[in-house]
């Protein structure tokens, strides 16, 4: 491992960092603390983009950094937040599973996800292929946060956390995806965003809170 | 000749550790004092109180067995042996052969069994509740503490603490991100072992929060001077081996043990100790003591790092 060079063993390290992030989310209770940790992992996503561009070389890597800063580490941490203080929920948060034990559960999830991504890394010839593993844990573990959350703040954190996995995982098994699709990919979130901003109005507005669990019941009671 | 010298580094570590012990628990006192704007105790404190001790006149508890006298030498005598395995100066240790790490984990779960025996011996409520929580907070602190020195020895391929360090003290400078985690994780256990901050308050007599103090409780004189000096000897164990694992630079290696290089690496372990010192009575200032029903969460944290950090370990390894 020590024969690896020094920009590799930065990004190995900024991979092992994205993965506590993930753990991170997980744990933590507070929807505020919550946004933040997102805004991180985004700058750790544009830092670690910005570093395989200078690697590689490759110009779109740069557009694809200045995208994900501009996005995941300005933009949507400053919309959720501004709809944190317009719907008062700092407080918003509770979790199905005790926190020790879905630290447990995502500890066997990274376990999954490395066993998963091994048969991919050894296909891909990137020289950050041993961080898809990574990134497929991380995937999961977002999705392991939406599942153990039952506001929906926390569960859009979740979603757009799932996503910077993506990313990451597109960018480590082929050095990211052609810029048109990031480009979609990026329009998408943006206006899921908004979409969703609104919904969350609304849904407040329907049941008197953000819990989802309201919008498991069908029809009305008789 | 060489020969020689590993006798006289492993003597001169085991007679440095037990002399210098409470010296650093005096300066984590001292610098704790500073931080919270208190006029600090003097730094020999721990050495005063223990002379104290040593010329009291010893009184049992009526229902003491004889396990209740014999505990405190069983507890110095393991924290002693632990410390001759621990590469504090020089790393080629004539004791190293007889116990890896594996064995300095079972020899500190020795100390914590005796520790709690002794508390329960007696049958005051408080000696027991001690127990029961010092073995609650131990359960969950050893295979966090076990998975940390797996990570070092994955990266080393040796289980024998000297082995370890001698390894990533000569290797060249690498960034390794699992190690990264265990420290982390290293440094919560320590605080849980050791009795400090997040989990207990070593300078608290509060009943209801109390674990280590209230396991000492029904000692007095040299049997409780030998118990701080152990718990003392404990903490100090614990740096050295975060000092092995993690910041190993400056010891003198298997290579170059000369003298030269001892009387070198003395003045290295003196300014690392200062900033451990100095480093935990910074996170016991700035950090809440968690309730005791926190502590399994707290250490679960710990133990998902050093598991994570394996992990990543394993993984990063995977492809070179």
């Amino acid at each position: 491992m020590s024969e690896l060079p020094f920009d590799l063993q930065i990004l190995n390290a900024l991979a092992a960092l994205f993965l506590l992030l993930a753990f991170a989310m997980l744990a933590q209770r507070r929807v505020v603390a919550l946004v933040n940790l997102l805004a991180f992992q985004g700058a750790l996503l544009c830092a670690a983009t910005l570093l395989l561009a200078y690697r590689t070389g490759q110009t779109h890597l740069y557009f694809s950094a200045l995208l994900t800063l501009a996005l995941k580490v300005v933009f949507l941490p400053w919309l959720l937040h501004r709809l944190i203080r317009r719907l008062g929920v700092y407080w918003d948060s509770e979790q199905l599973i005790n926190t020790t034990g879905t630290m447990l559960l995502g500890l066997l999830i990274v376990i999954f996800a490395f066993g998963l991504a091994q048969p991919i890394a050894a296909l891909a010839s990137t020289a950050t292929r041993n961080a898809i593993g990574i990134a497929v844990a991380v995937v999961l573990l977002a999705f392991l946060t939406m599942i153990t959350r039952r506001k929906a703040m926390s569960q859009v954190v979740g979603f757009l956390s799932m996503e910077n996995g993506l990313f990451f995982g597109a960018m480590s098994a082929t050095y990211g995806m052609p810029m048109i699709v990031e480009l979609g990919v990026a329009l998408d979130v943006l206006v899921a965003m908004l979409v969703l901003g609104v919904f969350f109005f609304q849904i407040r507005e329907q049941f008197d809170s953000l819990d989802l669990h309201h919008l498991e019941s069908l029809k009305e009671e008789q | 000749m060489s020969a020689l010298i590993s006798w006289l580094t492993q003597t001169l570590e085991v007679l440095a550790a037990i002399a210098v012990a409470p010296l650093f628990s005096g300066w984590i006192a001292q610098c704790r004092a500073w931080l919270q704007n208190k006029s600090a105790p003097s730094i020999w404190l721990p050495y005063r109180a223990i002379h104290k001790l040593f010329h009291k006149e010893a009184v049992l508890a009526e229902s003491a067995s004889p396990l209740f006298r014999f505990a405190p030498y069983a507890v110095f005598g393991s924290m002693v042996c632990a410390a001759a395995i621990i590469p504090s100066m020089g790393t080629r240790l004539p004791f190293s052969s007889a116990a890896d790490a594996i064995a300095l984990v079972g020899l500190l779960a020795t100390a914590r069994v005796f520790v709690a025996l002794a508390a329960m011996d007696v049958g005051t409520a408080f000696g027991t509740l001690g127990a029961r929580r010092e073995m609650m907070v131990g359960f969950l602190a050893e295979p966090a503490l076990l998975m940390v020195i797996f990570v070092a020895s994955l990266l080393s391929s040796s289980t024998a603490l000297p082995a370890i360090s001698n390894a990533l003290a000569t290797q060249p400078f690498a960034l390794y991100p699992s190690l990264a985690f265990t420290a982390v994780a290293f440094i919560l256990v320590l605080l849980a072992e050791n009795a400090r901050i997040p989990v207990d308050n070593p300078a608290t007599h509060l009943e209801l929060t109390m674990i280590h103090e209230a396991m000492l409780l029904e000692y007095s004189a040299r049997h409780l001077a030998l118990m701080e000096w152990a718990a003392a000897l404990k903490l100090f164990n614990y740096a050295c081996i975060g000092f092995a694992l993690f910041v190993p630079w400056g010891v003198a290696t298997a290579e170059a043990q000369t003298p030269a290089a001892l009387v070198v690496s003395l003045p290295i372990l003196a300014a690392k100790l200062a900033a451990a010192g100095v480093g935990l009575a910074l996170i016991e200032t700035v950090s809440a003591k968690l309730r005791v029903f926190r502590a399994p969460e707290f250490l679960a944290t710990a133990f998902m790092l050093a598991v994570l950090g394996l992990l990543v370990n394993l993984l990063q390894r995977a492809s070179p």
